[in-house]
């Protein structure tokens, strides 16, 4: 591998590693902070990007669809919440992935009647429908960066919520002792629900902003879940540096394992993940 | 009165010949088991392939060998999991006669099991795998569609004769993508050709970009993949996307091209694909089953709406040559082995491995046609590698 195919390797392995921490980022809120194990986080993702399907068909434009689409995840989340997570908290985790695993069916076969079963393209918005020239044959294309842009302004914006604003402080506090800071009279399930609100959300803007790369299709969701599992259990469970610093280790693992190591390549992110909770059990940035 | 007849001159012939009481009364019907999948990603293929058999049937008045028709289906999901645990309802609960199944390869390679076991007649009307006609081969296993070897291997030719010296191949490690990639690699080294990297990714992993780029540094004269459905939508799009496709010519397996190309858009425009069906053909008998077909099902038929058709044609052949008689297996095979199935994709034989011998075309895609552009290789048989039969 000479130097500039190495350098293209390092960016696809950063692009990848943070779109996929767009992802798992959701899920490690919902399931760090709320201690709910929510399979349904993929379904959440295909939701998204069929959301931006049918939303550009609609408008003609991605950036409307995803302008639309937050509120519309935001909302829907939020629903979801009152309606069936709000009633899990207190239940043990077996319970939980039932009620998820369900909600996959129900979103699948849903997405099945309203949609149907082809797969789809969505077209990428003309101002970042263009491409820059790495090497003699090779382009990239700008909408990708763009998305890692986007995946770093989030990353940013996500810390400064959490560890700088006063919701971030309810949130953290609630993740530490809901009891304490129910007796201090601050309404812990409605941060629940923001919370939840907005792990769908960052699910469903991921899904819309792969959407144009990835190509929309079934089942799309359950790809993208395993790998954001763990992500979230590299990076130590409710961390959201963590998952930032496990999605980019796994984007190089990826990367570099199915270059240089293709015969493993299926299993080196799983190696990987044995490594690190052999060396740090509860994650690599898992608060004390 | 015509039904009454016909019920007493078969008995009489069933009893003339010595058939068990009851087992071949001629109003028995003739019970066809799918076992396809009508869930999970392959759904519409399932669906495409039952549509199929189905026209097949009314064409012929509703009834296979002068008998109506009796279905047993199962959803096979596509899991080979299930598979032997599906198959047995067909064959052993329903005591179907003929087991027609289907589009997942590690589920057909286990239904192929059962049928065989029990011996069961059973029509394969898609899955590729090279064992099940190759290694696996049985007098009672037959196959409508096509081995994974056939297409590729009509393209490594097309591949050499353009000039290509130096190609580079991708596909998901599995069974299909193998076969695949290895007979691309037959025919184009045979011609004097090299294949310089064979490149492969776990199933169902869709980030190309790693790979992209070892393409952009290997700088072939051309690649050849083996990709289907979404991945294959996903692929065409990051290739154009990393700005390949304008220096690297880009070839495959049909699989690439069929029922993707809506979701490729602008990347998938003029892609060279080989398959034994494609978009265009001049023959009548094509013309009539589309039309026919979309005025069914409302929709246009595809390369497995003709296997599933040609695997109804396939067991009329047996069943003719056997006075429609089911039970009479040994007849019914024979019958199949003869037979010239007058296809929508081209009239076709089968091999010594029960194979379709079949043209392999070279198709363009145009819109959301995959456009015949020439017969890539007439009558291309499989070499059935490994059947003792």
């Amino acid at each position: 591998m000479d130097f500039a195919t190495f350098l293209i390797q390092t960016l696809n392995a950063l692009q990848y590693g943070l779109l996929l921490f767009l992802v798992a980022s959701g899920l490690t809120l919902v399931f760090g902070i709320m201690g709910i194990i929510n399979l349904a986080h993929g379904s959440f993702y295909m939701i998204g990007a069929y959301l931006a399907f049918v939303l550009t068909s609609a408008t003609g434009s991605l950036v409307l669809a995803i302008v639309l689409g937050i509120p519309l995840a935001l909302l829907f989340g939020a629903f979801l919440e009152w309606l069936l997570f709000s009633h899990l908290y207190k239940r043990d985790h077996l319970e939980q992935v039932l009620l998820t695993y369900g909600l996959i069916l129900v979103f699948e076969e849903l997405r099945s009647l309203l949609v149907g079963n082809d797969v789809h393209g969505v077209n990428i918005p003309a101002f970042l429908d263009a491409s820059i020239r790495l090497t003699e044959v090779m382009t990239y294309p700008v909408y990708r960066l763009a998305v890692s842009a986007v995946c770093v302004v989030l990353a940013v914006a996500l810390y400064f919520v959490i560890q700088r604003t006063r919701l971030g402080m309810m949130i953290r506090a609630g993740n530490d002792d809901r009891t304490m800071v129910e007796a201090l009279g601050i309404n812990i399930n409605m941060i629940y629900r923001v919370v939840f609100a907005l792990g769908v959300a960052l699910a469903a803007l991921a899904g819309m902003l792969a959407a144009p790369m990835s190509s929309v299709f079934p089942n799309m969701g359950s790809q993208v879940l395993i790998i954001s599992f763990v992500i979230v259990v590299i990076g130590g469970i409710g961390s959201v540096w963590g998952a930032l610093v496990a999605a980019l280790i796994v984007g190089f693992a990826d990367t570099f394992g199915k270059v240089l190591l293709p015969e493993i390549s299926g299993m080196i992110v799983y190696l990987v993940m044995a490594v690190v909770l052999l060396w740090r059990p509860e994650g690599i940035l898992k608060k004390g | 009165m015509k039904s009454t007849k016909h019920i007493i001159g078969a008995t009489a012939l069933a009893l003339a010949l010595g058939a068990a009481f009851g087992s071949a009364q001629a109003d028995d019907k003739v019970k066809v088991g799918l076992m396809l999948p009508s869930t999970g990603t392959y759904a519409a293929l399932g669906a495409a392939i039952t549509n199929g058999f189905k026209q097949f049937v009314a064409e012929n008045g509703g009834k296979l060998g002068g008998r109506e028709v009796e279905y047993y289906t199962v959803d096979d999901e596509s899991d080979p999991a299930k598979a032997t645990e599906n198959a047995n309802k067909l064959v052993k609960r329903d005591k179907v006669d003929v087991l027609v199944g289907t589009v997942h390869s590690g589920v057909a390679l286990a239904m192929a099991k059962v049928a065989r076991d029990n011996k069961t007649l059973m029509i394969v009307p898609n899955a590729g795998a090279d064992e099940l006609t190759g290694p696996l081969c049985a007098p009672t296993l037959f196959r409508s569609s096509f081995t994974n070897w056939q297409p590729a291997y009509a393209m490594g030719k097309v591949a050499a004769e353009k000039g290509h010296k130096k190609v580079v191949t991708l596909t998901w490690k599995y069974a299909a993508g193998q076969q695949s990639t290895e007979g691309f690699k037959e025919a184009f080294e045979k011609a004097g050709g090299k294949v310089v990297k064979e490149m492969t990714l776990p199933f169902p992993n869709v980030e190309f970009q790693p790979f992209l780029t070892e393409i952009a540094a290997l700088k072939p004269d051309a690649v050849y993949v083996f990709f289907a459905g979404a991945g294959a939508a996903k692929f065409v799009r990051d290739y154009q996307a990393a700005g390949l496709k304008a220096s690297i010519p880009l070839y495959g397996a049909g699989f690439l091209t069929d029922g993707t190309l809506e979701a490729m858009g602008d990347a998938g425009k003029g892609l060279l694909t080989t398959l034994h069906y494609a978009d265009g053909l001049d023959n009548k008998k094509d013309a009539a089953f589309r039309l026919n077909y979309a005025k069914t099902y409302k929709m246009q038929p595809d390369v497995y709406a003709v296997q599933g058709y040609d695997a109804a044609q396939l067991y009329q052949a047996g069943l003719a040559a056997a006075g429609g008689d089911p039970s009479k297996q040994e007849a019914v095979i024979k019958g199949m082995e003869a037979a010239k199935i007058d296809s929508p994709r081209g009239a076709f034989t089968l091999s010594k491995a029960h194979n379709p011998v079949q043209d392999i075309y070279l198709r363009q895609a145009e819109g959301t046609q995959n456009k015949v552009v020439s017969t890539a290789i007439k009558s291309l048989a499989d070499p059935a590698r490994g059947c003792k039969m």
